[in-house]
């Protein structure tokens, strides 16, 4: 072989080797299935909880965020404006810049509902008038759904003769978006905390399988293997530690949302919402594979760093 | 080849393993080392192979100076020096075949090259048909037969051995050290430790002779006395 054909053959000698190694160190994991399911699923449950709690958080800031771009303003009017005015007014409000929509909910039209659904149609037909006032649900535009421009707007509203009480309800979904923001900080400081964790678990694992091998790492040595040839297939097992923990970890969380989407749904349904809870996205998929792969990579890198250079023949 | 420049060795605890050993041993020889067990002999193939170092003095192998080598340079100096051991040291999850590679997978070669050379050195000690078996399964002279296709298989100028036919009967120990004699004729250099006075002294080859850690006999510089 020619000292070209040689250089041209070096990448794929490479990757033949490091393709080999990696099947080998899979092979070796297979082997002793039990115990490698085992840490495997440790691995798997450290990750799981992190991830699970991200997904019903990221749920819940859905739903709240479905909840104020919906922020609506509800302006009731005096008792004493008929039907016409209420008509009129709601195509006065529509020309204003900062509204997108009015919609009117007629007096007639809310008792009706108000029989329908509230059980009490009996003790309503007593009544001699409708205690109800004509409704303008006021959607503000895109741009001014903000608490502040909202506020501004119902404040404005407030003003015009015709205005009884004007409703801008945000204020328990500002507090609830803080309080998930609150709950994402303590997610991504319990994920660091299980992640240092799935390092030590692979990280020990990991030095007992160096021990296990010490005469063959001795033999290795003595025949001239260098530092990084001898770490090699225990970086690769430390990897596929990680990126199997990461799959045990997502089907964990596809499982536990799966039994949680009925109950959910039924739930929803009594708030008379298609809110459908989404379970994990291709993206948090992904970045669960592939941090879950690299923390068994540095765990076993760091195992590796302080064991194998104990070992020495003799 | 091998050249010691007042070499010693001295562990730790105060044990001395070599003192101040003077020895030059040029390619292409083969050479046997022998004296009482602690005298020394493993010590000196450990400092050519640098499974030690030495505490004084300078040991230069194959135009390398062995005291300045840097560690990570260590793996590389092992590839050009073949070593059979005792015991053998095989790893017994691995085929012979496979235990023969290793010094050429460590190396990086291909599978087709690996493939090649393994089959030859096997062939050259008379164990090709054993290509699949496991060690375990080998008697003791055939075990020490897998070991030595091992050293040689990446053909390194310089072979050592410690005690190779230490287990072995007469026989066997006779054939090993044909082995060694093919070995030399094709050009490689053997530094061989032993024991056993009446089969080294039968090969008609240079003998040193270690005494408490000091070189005390050299066949080659005096006349052959051997007791």
């Amino acid at each position: 072989m020619s000292l070209k054909d040689r250089m041209l053959s070096l990448p794929g000698i490479w990757l033949q080797r490091h393709a080999q190694v990696a099947l080998s160190s899979l092979g070796r994991l297979v082997g002793n299935r039990f115990s490698s399911l085992m840490t495997c699923a440790v691995i798997g449950i450290a990750l799981a909880l992190p991830v699970g709690l991200h997904v019903m958080l990221s749920n819940l800031s859905t739903i709240s965020g479905g909840w104020e771009s919906g922020a609506s303003i509800s302006l009731f009017l005096n008792q004493n404006i008929t039907n016409k005015k209420a008509l009129a007014l709601a195509e006065t409000l529509r020309q204003h810049n900062h509204i997108e929509s009015v919609e009117l909910i007629s007096r007639d039209a809310a008792l009706k509902e108000f029989q329908r659904l509230s059980g009490y149609a009996d003790a309503l037909q007593a009544l001699n008038s409708n205690p109800l006032p004509n409704l303008l649900v006021i959607q503000p535009k895109a741009t001014y759904t903000t608490a502040q421009a909202a506020g501004k707007l119902a404040q404005e509203l407030r003003l015009l003769p015709e205005a009884d009480i004007v409703q801008l309800d945000l204020q328990w979904v500002r507090r609830l978006q803080a309080i998930t923001v609150i709950a994402q900080r303590a997610v991504v400081v319990l994920a660091a905390l299980l992640s240092m964790a799935v390092l030590l678990i692979v990280g020990n694992t990991i030095r007992l399988e160096i021990q296990n091998r010490r005469t063959e790492i001795e033999i290795t040595k003595l025949i001239g293997a260098t530092n990084a040839f001898i770490r090699r297939p225990f970086l690769y097992t430390g990897f596929w530690y990680g990126l199997f923990g990461g799959f045990i970890a997502w089907f964990l969380v596809a499982l536990s949302l799966i039994l949680l989407r009925g109950p959910i749904a039924r739930l929803a349904q009594l708030y008379q919402s298609a809110f459908d809870l989404t379970s994990l996205d291709l993206s948090t998929v992904i970045v669960l594979l592939s941090a879950s792969a690299l923390l068994g990579l540095i765990g076993s890198w760091l195992a590796v760093g302080r064991h194998l250079s104990a070992i020495e023949p003799s | 080849m091998i050249h010691f420049d007042h070499v010693s060795k001295r562990y730790p605890g105060g044990h001395t393993g070599l003192s101040n050993i003077n020895l030059r041993i040029e390619a292409e020889e083969m050479v046997f080392i022998t004296g009482h067990s602690g005298a020394g002999k493993s010590t000196l193939l450990k400092l050519i192979g640098l499974l030690e170092r030495s505490t004084g003095g300078q040991v230069h192998v194959n135009g390398r100076n062995l005291t300045r080598l840097k560690n990570r340079l260590i793996p590389y100096h092992r590839r050009e020096v073949g070593m059979i051991f005792q015991d053998h040291r095989l790893l017994h999850d691995r085929t012979v075949f496979d235990n023969v590679a290793l010094p050429l997978v460590v190396s990086g070669l291909g599978y087709k090259e690996i493939g090649r050379k393994v089959r030859a050195a096997l062939d050259k000690v008379g164990l090709l048909h054993k290509e699949k078996s496991a060690p375990i399964t080998l008697s003791g002279g055939e075990q020490q037969r897998v070991g030595i296709a091992r050293a040689v298989v990446s053909k390194p100028p310089l072979v050592l051995a410690d005690e190779p036919t230490g287990n072995l009967d007469p026989a066997l120990s006779k054939e090993i050290m044909e082995l060694f004699s093919q070995f030399n004729r094709v050009g490689v250099t053997l530094l061989i430790a032993s024991h056993d006075l009446a089969l080294i002294s039968s090969m008609d080859k240079r003998i040193l002779t270690l005494t408490n850690g000091a070189l005390s006999h050299d066949s080659k510089v005096e006349i052959r006395d051997v007791t």
